[in-house]
């Protein structure tokens, strides 16, 4: 095959169109560059559309405590102190104009009496903060991008996969993939490249993420050389669906919660309240009814413990699974009928308040909210760590690289808060788009040598050339044997020896996975698709056991058996990951920038 | 409680095809998808189908099941009668691309041309709006939709009178509606509803309504609202005679 592909030009690409890459695409259009926007599934689809409770940004309109600084000390507790500060900083501060912004494109926000945009009670979050549409605010987010975004006169690239980033010496200069209706390759060339690609859940068995969360921006950066940050801290949500089995995984958003749904174990025991952390007991209720009025917005009100942050909850439900105390299908009850006691109507408010979980418990498990409790327990449900980057600019250690949005690292330390990844897109992916232009517009485009095109073709056709048999086997399998691997090894309770064995294991799926065998063509091929997606979920699922081997005590959503405890030493370093000369994966420990006394005042004001 | 199914499933290109028969066990608690992603696992590997999210909520694995278009992440086996054949086939009024994809790009390009979202000056001197909730709850019941295309599909306008050059369909008029009931928007868009977009097609048959999986009430809140906009405008005769003798300036 000659190098005589369709060659499209830009000054920033943007691979992935999720809340970050379309933010990130506007952004870097208004500042009048040419920008593509390269899309793994249909516009509009990305998995941003899942997210469900809503946006958190400190406007202060149901509770004018809240503050900028409120919001990031909230942030940084918990984060358990290792997020990167200055971002940490800055998406507080630039939150509430992001939200502002979407409304000014046409969001239609859920309002309060005085018709200001409302904001709702979270997890981890002192005020009620987070702006929503009902329970579908991910939906309304990428709309509202989306709609605004066709007028801009971006370039969208639907059902295109990269394979690729392509370099001229050190310097990213563009990216090579395919389009999955009909297998044509392309060369994207770039002065500047985003990857916003969100998350990497499905290296494991148990995910809320769709089938596109298999990590490819982080695996495409790191194979062009950028470090990548924090990989041991994964975010295993508490609440996923685990019955019918079709639906094992799929999100039951904290919202439920938020709005008084309470969790119980099987002998009806509200069991959050035995365990209480330290570093929250002063914010925790301890007396059920005042847990109630907290949700009912009473700002004299503590919040009850259901609403302690993930990394927490997920490992209570875990303990009571553990011990026996677990409902039928091995999790906990999640109950929201209960509140008929307390108002009147509950039914018709609990379908006004979170109508997309009525519908998904009513048509995937044929059980009605309004009157039965759920079952739920953890699932794998997002990467606070990713591509390592600038916290002002998200510009990666790889000149011309850029990455925003889940795949990207920083901000959420150790365990990121609901609702603060919408806000995380919006505040930078408009920093990514804006740099990236910038770049585009300092910089000329850059040269790309025959020879690594060729290469990247070579490696991703190659399973077609592989003979069913003889040794080979499907790509199906491979990848079901890994989610396997790291859910039961690298999850939610992690030991030393068991991660060791799936270290191993990675290396000896990666011999399987240099030997998987497609058939068919280079249209639409599922077979061939997941083929790709191994390379990088095999890449991912290596740099979180390496972080994670290697943290030896237990911090947000890292958490060991082995070290139960918080070491304070470790709070001082990052774990940073790198390619090595020789191709091998290489860890440091990163020690963290001392935080400025005026952000180190807030968080002592904060206490 | 595990079952032997066989499914129906259209197998081609835009140049032609046929139904192909799969057989395979189901267990208790799957959606179609489930049994799709089954056979393509291990009987079919290159078996071309959209999907996502599979929570009914990005709107990609739409299909028509059983002759009736539906999204295959939300339809439980249980509802369907396992003991036929089930067929599987992808959405008929788009073109084929493979198996149970379609090019759905027509409606995107449809999308471009609807006039954008343009908002009267901020109600306060901070830059915010204020709206009240019951001025938004219709204009949120549009916006629950994932355009999932279930409703262009079934239409009779498009599907089987091919208008797609003169009438947008039902989910753009919801699209639309979305932006005219928008209590901030200042723009008119009732000229090109009547024109281009050729809202007079549709005859309200709300075949729209009834398989919209976000249970929008398309043609009640959506279509005819709009259709009453548009005849007040043009062709009320008090409203001419009052345009036509209206003093100017």
């Amino acid at each position: 095959m000659a190098t005589n592909y369709e060659t499209h030009e830009y000054d920033v690409l943007v691979i992935g169109a999720g809340g970050a890459g379309l933010r990130a695409a506007i952004e870097a259009s208004a500042a009048g560059v040419k920008v593509g926007l390269i899309c793994k599934s249909l516009l509009g689809k990305a998995h941003t559309v899942m997210a469900e409770g809503g946006m958190a940004a400190a406007m202060g309109n149901v509770d004018d405590r809240d503050s900028w600084k409120v919001h990031f000390a909230d942030t940084m507790r918990g984060g358990q102190y290792v997020n990167n500060w200055r971002m940490a900083e800055l998406h507080a501060k630039e939150a509430p104009a992001r939200v502002h912004e979407l409304e000014a494109w046409g969001a239609v926000f859920d309002r309060t009496k005085e018709g200001k945009i409302s904001q709702r009670n979270f997890g981890g979050h002192r005020y009620p903060r987070l702006a929503h549409v009902g329970d579908r605010t991910g939906l309304e987010l990428i709309r509202t991008l989306q709609d605004h975004g066709i007028h801009q006169g971006i370039t969208v690239h639907m059902e295109y996969t990269i394979v690729s980033l392509l370099k001229d010496g050190d310097r990213v200069v563009g990216a090579f993939g395919y389009d999955r209706e009909r297998g044509r390759f392309r060369i994207f060339k770039a002065k500047a490249v985003v990857v916003c690609t969100g998350g990497l859940g499905r290296a494991y068995a148990v995910t809320s993420n769709s089938w596109e969360g298999t990590g490819d921006g982080v695996s495409l950066a790191y194979h062009a050389g950028a470090e990548l940050l924090d990989m041991e801290f994964i975010q295993f949500h508490p609440t996923g669906m685990i019955w019918p089995p079709s639906v094992k995984g799929i999100l039951v958003t904290e919202s439920v919660r938020g709005e008084g749904g309470v969790l119980r174990n099987k002998d009806g025991k509200r069991f959050m309240y035995d365990d209480v952390p330290e570093n929250y007991r002063s914010q925790t209720s301890t007396d059920p009814e005042e847990g109630w009025r907290y949700t009912q917005n009473d700002k004299n009100a503590k919040r009850p413990p259901e609403l302690l942050t993930r990394d927490h909850v997920a490992r209570c439900i875990n303990r009571e699974v553990k011990a026996g105390r677990g409902s039928p299908h091995g999790g906990v009850y999640l109950d929201i009928a209960w509140i008929k006691e307390k108002i009147p109507n509950a039914a018709e408010h609990i379908k006004k308040k979170i109508p997309s979980m009525y519908h998904q418990f009513m048509q995937l498990a044929n059980l009605d909210i309004t009157k039965e409790p759920m079952e739920v327990g953890p699932t794998t449900h997002y990467a606070m760590g990713g591509v390592r980057v600038n916290g002002e600019t998200q510009a990666t250690n790889v000149p011309g690289l850029f990455a925003a949005g889940e795949c990207a690292a920083g901000l959420h330390g150790a365990n990121r808060l609901g609702g603060n990844s919408l806000s995380d897109l919006i505040v930078f992916g408009k920093r990514a788009g804006e740099y990236a232009a910038k770049y585009a517009k300092e910089n000329s485009a850059g040269a790309i040598s025959d020879a690594q095109v060729e290469a990247a073709y070579k490696e991703a056709v190659e399973p077609f050339e592989r003979p069913a048999g003889g040794g080979t086997e499907g790509p199906y399998q491979v990848q079901y044997d890994l989610q396997n691997m790291m859910q039961a090894n690298v999850g939610i309770v992690r030991l030393q020896n068991e991660m060791e064995f799936a270290l191993d294991g990675i290396q000896k799926l990666k011999t399987r996975a240099a030997k998987v065998a497609v058939q068919g063509h280079l249209e639409y091929n599922p077979g061939w698709h997941t083929a790709i997606d191994l390379k990088h979920l095999l890449t991912i699922s290596e740099a979180i056991t390496i972080c994670s081997i290697d943290r030896k005590e237990s911090r947000g959503g890292h958490f060991r058996e082995d070290f139960p405890n918080k070491d304070p030493e470790a709070q001082k370093y990052n774990s940073v990951i790198s390619k090595a000369a020789d191709g091998s994966m290489k860890l440091r420990r990163e020690p963290i920038p001392a935080m400025r006394e005026d952000l180190k005042q807030v968080i002592e004001e904060m206490k | 409680m595990n079952k032997q199914v066989t499914f129906r499933i259209w197998r081609g290109d835009a140049t032609g095809g046929k139904f192909v028969e799969y057989t395979t066990e189901i267990t208790e608690g799957l959606v179609v998808l489930d049994v799709i992603h089954k056979i393509q696992a291990t009987q079919a590997n290159d078996m071309a189908c959209r999907w996502n999210c599979k929570a009914g909520k990005c709107g990609s694995c739409s299909a028509e099941i059983n002759g009736i278009p539906k999204l295959m992440c939300m339809t439980r086996m249980d509802t369907l009668n396992t003991d036929k054949v089930i067929t599987v086939e992808p959405m008929r009024a788009f073109p084929s691309i493979r198996d149970l994809v379609t090019d759905v790009s027509w409606n995107f390009r449809v999308k471009t041309k609807i006039k954008k979202f343009n908002p009267r000056k901020p109600d306060a001197e901070d830059g915010t709006w204020r709206m009240m909730q019951e001025d938004v709850d219709r204009v949120q019941e549009f916006r629950k939709c994932i355009e999932c295309f279930l409703c262009q599909d079934v239409c009779h306008v498009l599907r089987d009178h091919h208008k797609h050059d003169e009438f947008i369909g039902p989910r753009f008029l919801v699209y639309t509606a979305a932006l005219e009931m928008h209590p901030l928007d200042t723009e008119d868009r009732l000229a090109e509803l009547k024109q281009t977009q050729g809202i007079g097609f549709c005859n309200i048959t709300k075949c729209c309504t009834k398989v919209c999986p976000e249970h929008i009430t398309i043609t009640d809140n959506a279509i005819i609202p709009l259709k009453e906009r548009v005849v007040d405008e043009y062709y009320d005769p008090l409203g001419w005679l009052w345009k036509k003798i209206r003093p100017q300036g």
